[in-house]
């Protein structure tokens, strides 16, 4: 098999495989892909476990949203007498249909799940010190890009499940004062989801989000680049450094060669969700929102939609401002800042799982504060209040890890971020598994 | 301002260059603006003839005994008889976010699955999270014919009498 190994070779180098240091630097700096890395890295950058991969994980899987999306294309049909019929074809009778609308389905979902275990990655290690701000605010602005991708994407196939997930999730933004009808009735093409709604959706979700991911991803790299790759802790001796052929590159093959089988294996395995064709007259029960936004969406039974939308708003804003709230900017490169931060972040994961399903019970069972305040308005009884409850309980854990494990501000940050990223995720698990009929509490099994 | 002359000092006066490019950059803006302005109405909310937004002929007063409750699936609305004979069209989008509430003629309430939340016959919230009473049309009454106009949905808190249309000489 040796000359298949060489016919690839050459496909990739237009040569032979270089074999000393100074030319395997050279063919970085010289093709196209290649040289989105430097030539050399330092060994520490290289280690798995500082970044997981994640970022170069969900960079795959964007090439294999586009590649797989595209193809869709030529099968999908954006009408709403249509689009159905065409996802059902795709399904039953064009050849490898079912497997490419799963590639395509799970990659998306995939994509969510690593872009947001990348930001708590860069988080922990301290990746937004410095020049580095820029780059981390800018990623959440790809965090947006992706959620948006999703959200539009979610509505094409046109069956039950999407149709009411969007008509729950623009219903959301009627609440913001002022502007907020206006701009569903823009994003809709009307006042409920239709024909209009679901041609604005695919022309965002095929041409306009991908050009704007891809200029924005081109810009993530090149300032990966410019702020010097990967942070790693300040150095005071020499750092080794290892070329990028083929150091880099090989973990990168390794690491894309699993996800990409990974998905594979999922794709074949689990088909992509397709409930009955849309019917506005008839929502199921419990209409449920696309599983990444059922976080949100359990906020919204324990609170007014206004005050849940202020949390969410107060939750990015509050991440955005991670490089200003945390100036020490010694502790760069080190997972969870120190050691006493390692043990205020899974004091802050602890807390989260004991106390949010706790809090969800009580709210959900016992108490009622419209009824126990009944001359205030709902929007005071049942929104200002519990979203000061909550800010206020947010500020408490803060405060209980500082004192508890005597940690410094930075440190007790690393805890607070903990806990509210496991509350999300606990507030997510809740809503996918313990929401049944009119999302009342229910065990799943 | 008067029209008393002033002394043209010579940071007043512009050169040529200078007025060029200011007029050339008011151009760009004026056009800018104009794009702009082309592509917010290229894009904007479409009403397609036939569909939901238009006119209702919902039918006679006399097929709609009083307490009753008929929908209008592409209407989008539930004409709503009361017991004393006045009309009310209730919107079927719930206020909560925007499900279709169905009627539930046993329990005498409109029913929205999405987040449980209850209606009355009026329209009026019985259980939250919806926060105010469905929407409504407007309703004429002519000639004995109920019609209902969908194109602008009424927002209210709460029902009141002035909401309810009679039938002429009832
Ligand atoms: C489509 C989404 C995204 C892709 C494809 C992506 C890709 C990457 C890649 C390949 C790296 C190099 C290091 C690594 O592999 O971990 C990186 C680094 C970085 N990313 Fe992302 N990213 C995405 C979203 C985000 C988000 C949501 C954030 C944060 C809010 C973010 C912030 C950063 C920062 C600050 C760095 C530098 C980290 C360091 O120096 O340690 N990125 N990204
Ligand atoms: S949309 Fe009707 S209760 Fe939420």
């Amino acid at each position: 098999m040796s000359w298949l190994s060489n016919a690839f070779d050459r496909l990739r180098f237009r040569a032979r495989p270089p074999s000393d240091d100074r030319s395997r630097m050279r063919a970085v700096a010289n093709n196209l892909i290649l040289h989105l890395h430097p030539t050399r890295v330092p060994a520490p950058a290289l280690r798995f476990t500082h970044t997981w991969g994640l970022g170069g994980i969900s960079a795959l899987l964007t090439v294999i949203l586009v590649v797989t999306g595209v193809l869709l294309m030529f099968r999908y049909d954006a009408s709403v007498e249509r689009a159905y019929a065409s996802i059902q074809t795709l399904e039953t009778v064009v050849p490898f249909g079912a497997l490419l609308r799963n590639v395509h389905h799970w990659s998306a979902n995939l994509l969510v799940i690593t872009v947001l275990l990348h930001l708590v990655r860069v988080f922990l290690t301290g990746g937004f010190f410095r020049d580095r701000r820029g780059n981390w605010i800018f990623g959440l602005f790809l965090l947006l890009i992706v959620l948006a991708f999703n959200f539009t994407g979610y509505l094409l196939p046109w069956d039950q499940l999407a149709f009411w997930a969007i008509t729950v999730g623009t219903g959301l933004l009627d609440y913001i004062p002022v502007v907020g009808v206006l701009v569903a009735n823009f994003l809709l093409g009307g006042r409920e989801v239709g024909q209009a709604a679901l041609r604005n959706f695919y022309a965002l979700h095929v041409a306009v989000l991908p050009v704007v991911l891809m200029l924005a991803l081109s810009y993530h790299f090149w300032r990966v680049r410019k702020d010097g790759g990967v942070a790693l802790p300040d150095q005071t001796g020499p750092v080794e450094k290892l070329t990028t052929i083929p150091h880099l590159v090989g973990i990168e093959l390794g690491i894309a060669l699993v996800t990409l089988t990974a998905v594979m294996l999922f794709a074949m395995l689990v088909p992509a969700p397709l409930e009955g064709m849309a019917n506005p007259a008839h929502p199921p029960n419990p209409a449920k929102a696309a599983w990444y936004f059922l976080g949100v969406q359990e906020l919204l039974l324990h609170m007014h939609p206004l005050a849940a939308l202020a949390l969410s708003t107060i939750g990015l804003l509050g991440l955005a401002a991670v490089p200003f709230w945390d100036r020490d900017d010694s502790a760069i490169g080190i997972g969870g800042r120190s050691t006493r931060g390692r043990k205020a972040a899974w004091l802050g994961v602890a807390l989260s799982v004991l106390l949010t399903p706790l809090l969800v019970v009580i709210d959900e069972w016992w108490l009622d504060l419209p009824a126990l305040l009944p001359g205030l308005p709902t929007l005071v009884s049942n929104g200002l209040i519990p979203l000061g409850l909550t800010l206020a309980g947010l500020a408490g854990v803060y405060w209980l890890i500082r004192l508890v494990l005597r940690t410094r501000h930075n440190e007790a940050l690393v805890g607070l971020f903990s806990f509210t990223m496991s509350a999300l995720v606990v507030l997510t698990l809740i809503g996918i598994f313990f929401r049944g009929s009119n999302m009342a509490l229910v065990w799943p099994w | 301002m008067t029209t008393q002359p002033t002394n043209a000092t010579p940071e007043t006066t512009m050169s040529r260059r200078n007025f060029l490019s200011l007029g050339l950059g008011a151009l760009g803006l004026v056009g800018l603006l104009q794009t702009g302005v082309m592509t917010v109405q290229f894009l904007g909310p479409r009403r397609v003839d036939g569909e939901f937004g238009g006119v209702v002929q919902a039918g006679l007063v006399e097929s709609f005994p009083p307490g009753s409750v008929t929908e209008f699936p592409d209407g989008r609305f539930f004409l709503v008889r009361l017991a004393d004979g006045g009309f009310l069209a209730v919107y079927r989008r719930c206020t909560h976010l925007g499900c279709a509430v169905s009627w539930q003629a046993a329990e005498n309430r409109f029913a929205c699955p999405c987040h449980g939340s209850y209606f009355d016959q009026e329209g009026d919230v019985e259980n939250p999270p919806a926060p105010r009473a469905l929407d409504t049309f407007a309703i004429t009454i002519t000639d004995g014919t109920v019609i209902v106009d969908t194109a602008e949905p009424r927002q209210r808190d709460a029902f009141d009498a002035t909401q309810v249309v009679y039938p002429a000489g009832a």
